[in-house]
Formats: C-alpha cells, structure tokens, sequence
C-alpha cells in the first residue's frame, strides 16, 4: 500500500457513507414500515396509511435509491482517493 | 387452435430461444464456467441475477402469499429487496475485488483454514439444494398443468433443458440465458395483472391501481378490500400485526439471507470491474421491483376477484351456486389445488373465515374414509362447531352456514390469474412459458454453485490443487451434470425438509455465511478460530430452533414442541430465527478472536487489498 494514509481515509468514508445509508435503510423499513405504523397511521395514503404504502412499495423505492447513491459516490470517492481500478 | 396447443408453442418457442443462446455462449475456460469470464456488463448481469434471483417461488407463490397475508405479507417484499442494499455496500463490491471464483474460496483464503472453507461449502450445499428441489418441483407443477404431461416427466423434461445449458455454458450460458428468461418471466406476469388493474381500477400501472379507487364502488381498492374480508370473518386485509418483533426479525432474516445465499453472490463476480459490482446491485433491484412493484397488487387484486366471483350479489347476498361456477374452478379443481365441500348441502359454495369447521369436517372425512382416528378428528369438529356459534355472535350460523366450503391453494392465483380476468389464451401460454423461465433460471444458478463449490473447493482446494484449468473444467461439467440428476432425484422424491425453504436456506445464509463473509471484510481482527466457532454457532444455532419446532430433520412426530407463538422463544418463530443466529455468530466470533492470536500479517494485507477497488481487473486469473 503506498498510500496507506489516504487508503484509510478512504474506508473510513466509506465505513461513514454506510452508516448514513443503512440508518436511512432501517428507518424506511424497519421504521416507517413496521415499527413506527402506529405513529403514522393518520397519514392516509389511497385507502390505507402510509406504513402499508412503504411496507409494500416505499422501501423498495428508497432501497433502489440508496444503492445507486452508493454506486455513484463511492466511484466518486474511488478517484478521489486515487484507489480506482485504471 | 386448442390451449394446449398455444402453451406448446409458446413453451416451445421460449425454450428454443434458451438452447440458441446456450450454444452461441459455450465456456472454453473455468473462468468462462465459473464466472461468464468475468466480462459481464453491470445492466445486463442485473437482469441475468434478478432471473437467477426471482425463483418459483416469487413468481407463483409471492402474490398468492400476500392475497393471504395482506399487510403481514409485507415482510417478504421488504425481505427479499432489502438484502440487495446490504450486498451493494457491505459484501458484493469486495468480495468482486477479491477476484476469485466461488463464496468458499474467500472464506477459505481470508481466514487461512480449509475448516473454514469446508464449513462454507456445507452451508452452500444445505442452503442450494433446498432451495434447488422447491425450483426443480415448480417446474414439474407447470410442465404438467400446461403440458398435461405427469409430473415425474415434466420434472425430466426440465433437467433436460437445464442440462443442456448449465453444462455446455456454465455461468456464460447460464448468464446469458437468464437475461432471455428475464424478459420472457416479466412480460408473462405483467401483461395479466396490466388487464387486470385496467378493469378494476382503470389504471394500466398495477403498482398504481393497488392504492387507486374500484371503479365500480369509487372507494379505495383497499377500503373495499377490507370492508368485505371483514364482513366474512377474516382479518382486515390491512390490519396491522400484533407481533412486531417477530416481524421485525423475519425481514431482518430474509434480508441477511438474500445478502448471503451464494447462488446471488456469485453473480457478482461475474462482472469486470469493481464499480461494476455495485452497479449491478443497483439494476439487479430495478429489476427485481418491476415484479415486486405488481405482485401485491395481483394479490389484493386476486383476492377481490375471488370474492366477487363467489359472490357476485355481493357478500351480504348468497353465494354463487356450484352448478353456476367459472370454468376456471373446474380446470384447477380437476389438479386438486381447488376443493369444494357443500358442508350444509344448500348446493352453494360459501367462502368465509370459520374457526377451521370446513377443515376440521375435511379431515374427520378422510380419518373416517381412511381408517383414521375418527373420534379426535369429531372432537376437534365439535369444537370448531363451538367456536363457530360464538364468532361474530353466531352471523353465519344465523345464515345457515356450517363452514368453510371453498379451499383454494394460494399458489395458483398467478397461473389462474388469465382465467379468472377471462384473458385470451395466448396469455396463459405465456404464464406457462414465464412460470418456467422463473423456474429454469433459479434452478440453474443454485446449480452452479452447488457444482463449484464441489469442483473448485472440494476437488481443486483439497484433493487435486495441481489439476489443470482444462481438467477443472471437465471435472465443473461432470459434477454440474451429478448435480442436476441428484436435484432432479429429490424432485420426484421431495425429503421432508423441500418445504422449508425459506426457514432452512435463508436462515443458514443469514446466520452462518453473512456474519463470516462481512466480519471478513469488515474486521481485520477476526481470525481462523473466531470465523470457525461463530459459523458453527450460527448453523447449529439455526438448525436446532428449526428441528426443535419443526421435527428432527423434519421427521414428522419428533418436534419437541408446537411450532406456534406462545411456545416460540420470545414469540420469535423459527423463519425469524436467522437474524438472532447471526447475532450469536458475530458475538462467538469476536469473543473467540479476541481471545486468540489475531490473524497473520498477509491475512491483513489481503484485507487491506480487498476494500481498495485498484487493481481488480487482474485478479481473476489464478
């Protein structure tokens, strides 16, 4: 590793771009989707309340979106910290 | 021309299509068997894994179980799309940069131990070949409904084709076959449920007419829903589940399942670059929610059409009349999937939530046709008549009913589908071709892991390291071909542990491999011991709270307990038990490692070399 500062660097932004992301993972399911359905269940959404839209539409939205914002900043990062494949 | 001929052709046709790919893609080296060469582009690999991915299962079951389940059926849609998110980030990117070619061989090589590669394999083999007879029975379902061939035949036929491209094309075959089964799977289940959602709702997009009004009783779809499974004794389509940590924990399981089953792992190394394997993830759920975005509504949607079929007054009014029934009853009838019993010879067919009288009358019909023990089975009916006079305060025994007299088996909501929506039968040809795709690519994948975990870490690791590439290939072939005749085997004779592919396969992929493959990554300071003491924890773990509940080895009579809520630990049932073997597994592993000298300073060289994406496009030559 010649770069071994910079390496570090990198997985501990990486090891933070993770954190964020699966919060926002288990928030929308875990969260919105199962345990918080109580909380929410006065926002009503087509006949039903949002808990149900997100347990059985909105996660999976927000489960695409999480990963191609973790595609796309990652390959950013890669360059970044100059560890991209050439 | 006759249905059967249309589902010939249309079968014919999509198979046909499978054998031209398979020939233009044979392999000539391992790399091309064991990863398509590893040149694979991110789009088209998220095609190929979401058709590796979506199984017999997501494709006939999944909106039979939500029509059932309504809101608590939610798991599985969150389950099985949430382990894509945890692959993306936490294994699928390193593990591509690792650079070789099967899930054993990183356990393997990260912590210095053929142990450690040999439990993997084991996990590998339990977890791919349950879930590789559910794949290979599904297929035999659809050969002989669509077909009218029996079921042993149909089951060979697809081996047959299977055969034909796993073994001449190995992942490079079975990669570009499956981007082929992909489109034929997702035009068969979209077209019916698009009819379907236009008439009910006049909203051509399924995933928008589930939360769009009935066009006839300009109410939400899923008030309507509710309102009429209620007024039949069942529980509100939408009710919430009183059990939240159990839920909680089957999603988490089914998520750090799908994350470590290695029939999807290995998908990913078949791409060229490491920016590639997070890429793949992204498509490969994109994909995958095309399906996943229309089976709820086909299930609510189903649901509702059943209902209204049975009560086409609506369900305050009398039920439909036997002799009036669709044809679709009959056909399905005729396979047994559909049962009628007229329990209060009013010649109707009443449908409703009962306290089990209808089931508790079937079995005391069988036990006193059969020989059986009729005196419990007339206990368990006089105390399913019992309960039935107090529910509700006795409103169907006011009507005149005396059970549930209609049994419909969920899994054919999506193959009758194009019947109940009275669909031309081009459409149910194509269900018949698309049910198969669904089926053949699963299938395929699991039986490519199976034969390189066999090939390459068994053979290769332990018995002939000094084997040539030409050889290993020829020895990946045979075993592939071992493979299919053992999986095809077990498909005619399914053992009792087939049907539990869910709590087996997910729950050893969640507890035993996902915690080894990300504290692999993840911590440098996890060693050889640590990793073989927190996989043992987790398999054993697993294993038991499943035998315990569910009979040992699935021997039926031998279950130490009643696999309900109020004898499962904590109200955690056995599906949901893989996310608590793989808190044990990280727990032993850690204490373990810590406890021990830590791993070798190559072993942290190769971690450091893992999370840095440089570099990759060489690794794969070994």
């Amino acid at each position: 590793m010649e770069n071994h500062n910079d390496s570090s660097g990198y997985w501990r932004a990486n090891l933070r771009l993770i954190k964020v992301s699966l919060v926002i993972w288990a928030l929308v399911s875990y969260g919105f989707g199962i345990l918080l359905r109580p909380l929410l269940s006065g926002i009503r959404v087509g006949g039903t309340d949002i808990s149900f839209w997100f347990a059985q539409q909105g996660a999976l939205i927000v489960f695409i979106a999480l990963i191609f914002f973790y595609a796309w900043r990652m390959n950013k990062l890669d360059k970044q910290y100059g560890v991209d494949e050439e | 021309m006759s249905q059967f001929t249309i589902n010939i052709i249309f079968v014919g046709l999509s198979f046909a299509l499978y054998f031209g790919i398979a020939w233009w893609a044979r392999a000539g080296s391992t790399s091309e068997f064991y990863v398509a060469g590893g040149g694979v582009h991110p789009v088209m690999n998220g095609m190929a894994t979401a058709a590796d991915w979506m199984s017999a299962a997501s494709f006939i079951s999944m909106a039979g179980i939500i029509a059932t389940g309504g809101y608590a059926a939610s798991t599985y849609l969150m389950g099985w799309t949430g382990g894509y998110v945890l692959l993306a980030m936490l294994l699928a990117p390193y593990l591509r940069k690792f650079g070789k070619f099967t899930v054993p061989d990183f356990i393997g090589d990260r912590f210095y131990s053929k142990t450690a590669a040999m439990i993997a394999v084991v996990c590998l083999i339990i977890a791919s070949t349950t879930y590789v007879i559910g794949q290979m029975t599904g297929a035999g379902v659809a050969f002989s409904r669509f077909l009218e061939v029996d079921n042993t035949t149909g089951l060979i036929i697809a081996a047959v084709v299977v055969f034909f491209y796993a073994v001449l094309g190995g992942m490079k075959g079975i990669t570009y076959t499956q981007v082929a089964q992909y489109v034929v799977l997702m035009i068969a289940y979209t077209i019916p449920a698009v009819f379907i959602s236009l008439e009910l709702t006049g909203n051509p997009i399924p995933g928008l007419g589930l939360f769009s009004n009935h066009v006839e009783a300009g109410i939400p779809i899923l008030t309507k829903l509710d309102q009429i499974v209620v007024d039949l004794g069942f529980t509100a389509y939408t009710a919430d589940v009183p059990n939240k940590l159990n839920m909680v924990l089957f999603t988490l399981s089914l998520m750090i399942g799908t994350a470590g089953l290695p029939h999807v792992i290995i998908r990913f190394f078949t791409v060229p670059k490491v920016a590639d394997a997070r890429w793949t993830a992204g498509w490969t759920l994109v994909f995958i929610s095309l399906l996943y975005f229309t089976a709820p509504a086909v299930g609510a949607m189903a649901r509702l059409n059943l209902i209204d079929t049975i009560y086409p007054q609506g369900v305050d009014a009398p039920a439909i009349e036997y002799d009036q029934r669709p044809d679709w009853m009959k056909t399905w009838e005729d396979t047994g999937l559909i049962k009628y019993n007229d329990l209060n010879n009013d010649g109707r067919i009443q449908l409703y939530s009962d306290s089990g009288l209808g089931a508790a009358e079937l079995a005391l019909a069988a036990a006193t046709a059969d020989g059986g023990d009729v005196a419990a089975a007339t206990t368990t009916v006089e105390e399913a008549k019992a309960e039935h006079a107090l529910e509700r305060d006795g409103v169907f025994v006011d009507r005149g009913w005396a059970g549930n007299e209609l049994d419909v088996n969920a899994d054919i909501l999506v193959l009758a589908n194009p019947e109940i929506a009275q669909l031309p039968g081009w459409v149910i040809g194509l269900i018949a071709a698309g049910g198969l795709a669904a089926a053949l690519s699963t299938a395929a994948g699991l039986l490519l892991a199976i034969s390189s975990a066999i090939s390459h870490d068994l053979i290769k690791r332990n018995l002939n390291p000094n084997i040539t590439d030409a050889g290993e290939l020829k020895v990946a072939r045979i075993t592939m071909a071992i493979a299919i005749v053992v999986a095809t085997w077990l498909g005619i004779n399914p053992p009792g542990f087939a049907a539990q592919v869910v709590a087996l396969a997910f729950g050893i992929a969640g507890a035993s491999l996902f915690p080894a493959l990300m504290m692999g990554i993840f911590s440098k300071r996890i060693n050889n011991l640590g990793a073989i003491a927190g996989m043992l924890t987790g398999l054993i773990s697993i294993l038991v709270y499943i035998f315990v509940f569910k009979g040992w080895f699935f021997i039926t009579g031998t279950a130490n307990f009643p696999d309900t809520e109020e004898y499962w630990l904590f109200g955690i049932s056995p599906l949901s038990f893989g996310a608590i073997g793989a808190l044990l597994n990280f727990i032993v592993a850690f204490a373990v490692s810590y406890a021990t000298a830590p791993p070798p300073a190559h072993i942290q060289e190769l971690v450091e070399s893992v999370r840095s994406p440089r570099g990759a496009g060489g690794a794969i030559d070994h």
